[in-house]
């Protein structure tokens, strides 16, 4: 079994595919900003954020399923958000035992954080399945990130395959020296406490093997002429119809942001 | 998979002024770590931190069953912390952070400042400020390396769940009576386990490449400022947290001084007509128009899709 499943693009040739990943890295990122800086409860706003992700969804040709899908993703955390319905002090909507109530200000408190996450991670998802890693770390170059940094993580994303591989022969070698019962009720595989141990075993010598891959790798960058210099490929140019793109995007979603102040 | 998703927060569900901070400060915290380790391993920082950064990932997946159908497994900043020192695992986890949110959406990117510092800042130091002092303790014997270890993932899992916590509270998403005390019970639960994998892990290491740990027992001095900030971080962290859950208004006013709840919240409160739902009185028609033109706006797209790719269909076809 190879890890390759865990690489989120999804190659096809729609027009969002095609965007320069620096344009679509930019665009997402100020997405996601005027989405939290849209204060709670402009639900207007809202409806108009989320139709500009479902047409960018749509436009992505992957299926808008495929991103309600993965947007879930996020939905557990929603319960750290969930408390809020009961303490904020408003109008009363609904009782609940214990003399609790549900109070108008708490549920457009608690709607709009999550309408907000759902909406932010749905272009998440857009921008990790249609830009391929590499144009991502190029993105992150153009943007002045540390070079280092994003070399590391380059190289992170090099080897991560291959060291989840490595992860899941020690998780195979586990199943395969492990014994379990069809009984119901007989539990093998020893306690808690042991179960936890062997696991960080399998986490140390995973280390210790990513160490070792490490200086192997080392040794071959040096016999290839590395010195410590991390050198890339000049970054192409981006074209005036992507810029134009770039600057509808800004204009359009900072309007939203106008529209979300005026409605207050 | 909850604890994982326990503890990176997605976006919208922190306010902007919080996101901005936390990022400042990783950030700010990511360079020094930059410069210190480029120096300590020169060029062989980038495959080392990049391999390992992997390691630590794949490490995420190795789990257990603890029963009731849940699994504990590694988060990884204590370990790391402990085998490769403070300044490194800050830019493993760094990466590790930074991966998840960008590919996995495992944490928001807007609020990715704030996992960093809980995870690639808290993490590291706090659990490196903890193993060195049980190793003092331990006056050099081998139990110090263990127990030190062991207690260190427990700490730094619960000081990351408190500032996680605290900060959902300053921007208003949770209560602070609620969530901190939920989150430090949830997470002192996680941190056992992360606790013994660590210990199992310190055990093969130990066995194997004792040297690694060996090392680790002389610290260049100028790793003293991961030590006290990483006490001052547990101190502020054990202070605030009891604080600010026995008194949540008190939290609150303070963020308000600090202009982090959003001015936006409270006129909320005064709009709302007898017994309506927020919104549909006052604004109703204009989310009604938005409604409409959002849903033109996609419709619009589809129609657009669909004639294009018939255009295409056509031409291929012919």
């Amino acid at each position: 079994m190879h890890a390759h499943f865990l690489d989120p693009y999804q190659d096809r040739r729609s027009l969002v595919h095609q965007l320069d990943a620096r344009i679509k890295l930019v665009l997402v990122v100020a997405f996601i900003l005027t989405t939290a800086l849209t204060p709670m409860g402009a639900w207007p706003v809202y409806v108009l954020l989320l139709a500009l992700a479902l047409a960018a969804e749509l436009v992505s040709e992957l299926g808008i399923g495929f991103y309600l899908k993965r947007a879930l993703l996020a939905l557990p955390f929603v319960l750290a958000a969930l408390p809020v319905l009961v303490t904020i002090p408003g109008t009363p909507l609904l009782q609940l035992p214990f003399g609790l109530s549900i109070s108008a200000a708490g549920l457009e408190r608690f709607l709009s954080i999550s309408l907000k996450s759902w909406i932010s991670v749905q272009m998440a998802v857009l921008l990790a399945s249609t830009a391929p890693f590499p144009t991502l770390l190029m993105a992150m170059r153009a943007l002045r990130l540390p070079r280092l940094l994003v070399a590391i993580i380059g190289l992170m994303w090099r080897y991560l395959f291959v060291m989840v591989d490595e992860a899941l022969r020690l998780m195979r070698a586990r199943e395969a020296r492990s014994s379990h019962s069809d009984q119901p009720g007989l539990k093998a595989g020893g306690k808690l406490v042991w179960r936890a141990r062997v696991t960080g075993g399998m986490a140390g010598s995973l280390f210790l093997r990513s160490l070792e891959r490490s200086d192997r790798i080392y040794n071959a960058m040096l016999s290839r002429g590395y010195d410590g210099e991390v050198r890339t490929l000049p970054t192409p140019a981006i074209s005036p119809g992507e810029w134009v793109t770039l600057g509808i995007g800004l204009a359009v979603l900072c309007s939203l942001l106008a529209l979300s102040q005026w409605l207050r | 998979m909850f604890p994982n998703l326990a503890m990176h927060i997605p976006d919208g569900f922190l306010s902007v002024n919080v996101s901005v901070v936390f990022w400042l400060v990783s950030v700010g915290v990511l360079m020094i770590a930059l410069a210190r380790v480029n120096r300590d391993l020169g060029e062989r920082e980038v495959p080392i931190m990049g391999v390992l950064a992997a390691a630590i990932f794949a490490g995420q997946m190795l789990n257990f069953s603890v029963g009731v159908g849940t699994s504990g497994h590694l988060m990884g900043a204590a370990l790391a912390a402990i085998l490769i020192g403070p300044w490194a695992a800050v830019l493993v986890m760094t990466s590790v952070v930074a991966v998840q949110a960008l590919i996995f959406q495992d944490g928001g990117l807007l609020v990715m400042g704030a996992n960093l510092f809980n995870m690639a800042v808290i993490g590291p130091f706090v659990a490196y400020m903890v193993y060195r002092f049980v190793q003092r303790l331990a006056r050099g014997q081998s139990w110090g390396i263990f127990a030190g270890g062991a207690f260190a993932a427990w700490t730094s899992i619960v000081a990351a769940a408190l500032a996680c916590a605290l900060q959902l509270a300053i921007s208003g998403t949770s209560p602070a009576n609620l969530a901190i005390p939920a989150m430090a019970g949830i997470h002192a639960l996680i941190g056992v386990g992360e606790g013994l994998i660590t210990f199992g892990a310190l055990t093969i290491v130990f066995a194997a490449r004792p040297d690694l740990l060996k090392h680790g027992q002389t610290q260049p001095a100028g790793n003293r400022l991961v030590w006290v900030a990483g006490l001052a971080l547990t101190v502020l962290l054990a202070v605030l947290s009891p604080l600010a859950s026995s008194h949540p208004d008190g939290l609150e006013s303070v963020a308000k001084q600090a202009g982090f709840i959003q001015a936006a919240q409270t006129p909320s409160y005064q709009i709302i007509p007898n017994y309506v739902l927020p919104g549909i009185s006052d604004s109703g028609a204009a989310t009604i128009l938005a409604g409409m033109i959002g849903a033109l706006i996609v419709f619009g797209v589809a129609m657009l899709m669909a004639y294009t790719r018939r255009k295409r269909q056509r031409i291929s076809g012919d």
